[in-house]
């Protein structure tokens, strides 16, 4: 018996949590609804040809709504399920440490919409196939979305730490999503511009994932940007790791 | 190897386990007895490192479970109460990844695996799913899941529970084989498995520790141990009865059974619980027979009973509180007559 490295406790429980969608029809319905779903936005709703130029943002301007759904029906298990299935007690009995656990079962979601992600390839490549698209912008669109999904999760993963219900879980997670998305929401700021100072409204919609989701979208990878979404990870995996410690039992 | 001073654990204004103090040494099988909801497994919980203590020490084998609770956990097995275990997983895949959080890898972990599912005959369902399996075997599969690091300290909550007869006493059997290298705490609220499996036991009743002692001192604590049971011929209760009370070692008579040609009768000793007055008393009750010419025809000492010391140290209240109600009970009608 060794004494395993932090990183290689992770990996185990990142390995198992992957197994784990894979092995229940979720993940493939999943998948299926997300590029069924991402193709009929990027190619109907967003006008994809319509538009005349050679970009995925048709595709990118629709994924902080469809990860919206999405990403917390992925999340909405990792810390629910244990409850109800009791497995809790055995994982935090297992010599392991609640960061490493948090962080396991967040990576191998992760990894799960990165997967999801990289299986829209086929948009990019109709792309560069009809025209000749900046391969920059749909890269830093890339990393956008998967931080965006990143941020979505480690939400979910906070709000399935809370109850033992899946589908409180998933509510929670969606309103939160939901609230980061429409403060920076277009119709929802000139409302609020209406009786707010622009000074207000630019702080206000300065929390919103879509304010921060459009530099990628345009091809910026700005630090402020990535400090944006990596804090939020950050902070909510933290919060999960404090709720997790305090409702170990029940 | 496990150590636990003063633990303590309230959950709001309850006090769920109050001032428990144990230790369990290498070669040991502590059996962990109490009514439903007595705090065993809340106690087990805080021993495992599930939930921490509101105060108190728990360290396994020298390492601190609240201080350093990595090295302690890893020389922990553990099966919860309700057996759980990763239902979409197949027993393989279970045991393996159980294998390979707690360290081994390679050829270490098949070693493991395949001793395990040996141990816990789990070879006809390896390849099943866990949630299509029956009761006895997702238990099963959960101890094997407690064994595959071949732990020094074992805690097992309810091990029993949910096993068919075979199955509780093949468990038994394996507890107390394991018990000969390991320090194993197992809770139950099966009294035979006391007898069966551990080499001393402890009761707890809302939250303390009422009673800490091998089965055998637990019994001696019966109002029945060293008690003397007798069937007499050729004498009538009521003479047997004035004799007896003037024997310094009695302290009461029962009679159990009285006709014309025998008498049944049970006697208990002065000082009750103590083996010595035991013999005491059946040395002075057979010397009072020859004397009084009273035929033997039966003669036995009693061992004590471990269900009558639990009831009497668990449900003491609740007893004191039927035996109120039912003399307010019985009062009511004398009153209505009169």
């Amino acid at each position: 018996m060794k004494n395993l490295s932090s990183w290689a406790v992770i990996r185990t429980i990142a390995g198992r949590e992957l197994a784990a969608y894979f092995e229940s029809p979720v993940a493939y319905v999943f998948l299926v609804i997300f590029l069924l779903l991402a193709g009929v936005f990027t190619f109907t709703i967003g006008g994809f040809f319509e538009r005349g130029e050679a970009s995925l943002g048709s595709f990118f301007g629709f994924i902080p709504w469809l990860f919206l759904f999405l990403v917390p029906a992925i999340g909405m298990r990792l810390w629910s399920e244990e409850r109800r299935l009791g497995t809790i007690e055995l994982l935090l009995t297992m010599p392991v440490t609640i960061p490493q656990a948090i962080l396991g079962k967040f990576f191998a979601s992760w990894l799960f919409i990165a997967i999801a992600l990289a299986l829209t390839f086929p948009v990019a490549i109709t792309v560069n196939w009809l025209g000749n698209p900046d391969n920059g912008v749909i890269a830093t669109g890339y990393v956008g979305s998967l931080l965006l999904g990143g941020t979505y999760l480690a939400l979910a993963c906070m709000t399935s730490a809370i109850t033992r219900n899946q589908v409180i879980s998933f509510i929670l997670a969606l309103i939160l999503c939901m609230a980061l998305i429409m403060v920076g929401f277009e119709p929802i700021t000139d409302m609020l511009g209406r009786w707010a100072s622009p000074r207000v409204v630019e702080v206000v919609s300065g929390f919103s994932v879509l304010t921060h989701f459009d530099g990628f979208q345009k091809g910026v990878l700005d630090s402020r940007d990535l400090l944006y979404f990596l804090s939020l990870i950050g902070f909510a995996l933290f919060t999960t790791g404090v709720i997790v410690r305090n409702r170990r039992a029940g | 190897m496990i150590k636990v001073e003063n633990l303590s654990k309230s959950f709001g204004a309850k006090r769920a386990v109050d001032d428990v103090s144990l230790e369990v040494g290498k070669g040991e099988v502590l059996g962990f007895l109490g009514p439903n909801g007595a705090g065993k497994s809340t106690t087990m919980r805080m021993l495992t490192g599930f939930i921490p203590p509101s105060s108190g020490r728990i360290s396994v084998c020298g390492h601190d479970m609240l201080e350093d609770p990595i090295p302690a956990k890893r020389r922990l097995g553990y099966l919860p109460e309700s057996a759980p275990s990763y239902g979409e997983m197949s027993v393989l895949s279970f045991l393996r990844f159980i294998a390979a959080i707690r360290g081994l890898t390679g050829e270490d972990s098949r070693r493991a695996v395949r001793r395990v599912v040996e141990l816990c005959s789990l070879e006809s369902v390896i390849g099943q799913t866990i949630d299509t399996l029956s009761k006895g075997f997702r238990h099963r599969t959960c101890f094997a899941q407690a064994l595959i690091h071949d732990p020094e300290v074992l805690v097992l909550d309810e091990p029993t529970d949910g096993l068919d007869p075979n199955q509780k006493h093949e468990m038994r059997t394996l507890i107390r084989r394991m018990g000969e290298t390991k320090a194993i705490i197992f809770s139950t609220h099966i009294l035979e498995e006391v007898d069966e499996a551990c080499t001393r036991a402890i009761i707890i009743d809302r939250g303390r520790i009422v009673a800490n002692g091998t089965p055998n001192e637990l019994k001696s604590m019966s109002e029945r141990a060293g008690a003397v049971a007798m069937v007499l011929a050729g004498a009538s209760a009521a003479t047997v009865q004035s004799k007896l009370a003037g024997l310094p070692s009695v302290l009461r008579t029962e009679i159990l059974q009285d006709d014309a040609a025998r008498v049944a009768l049970r006697v208990f000793p002065q000082k009750a619980g103590s083996a010595n007055s035991g013999g005491v008393l059946a040395g002075a009750l057979a010397e009072l027979a020859v004397h009084e010419n009273w035929k033997i025809e039966e003669f036995r000492t009693e061992e004590g009973r471990l269900d009558e010391v639990f009831r009497s140290l668990t449900l003491s209240d609740t007893a004191h509180h039927k035996a109120q109600s039912e003399a307010q009970g019985a009062a009511q009608p004398a009153e209505a007559q009169s």
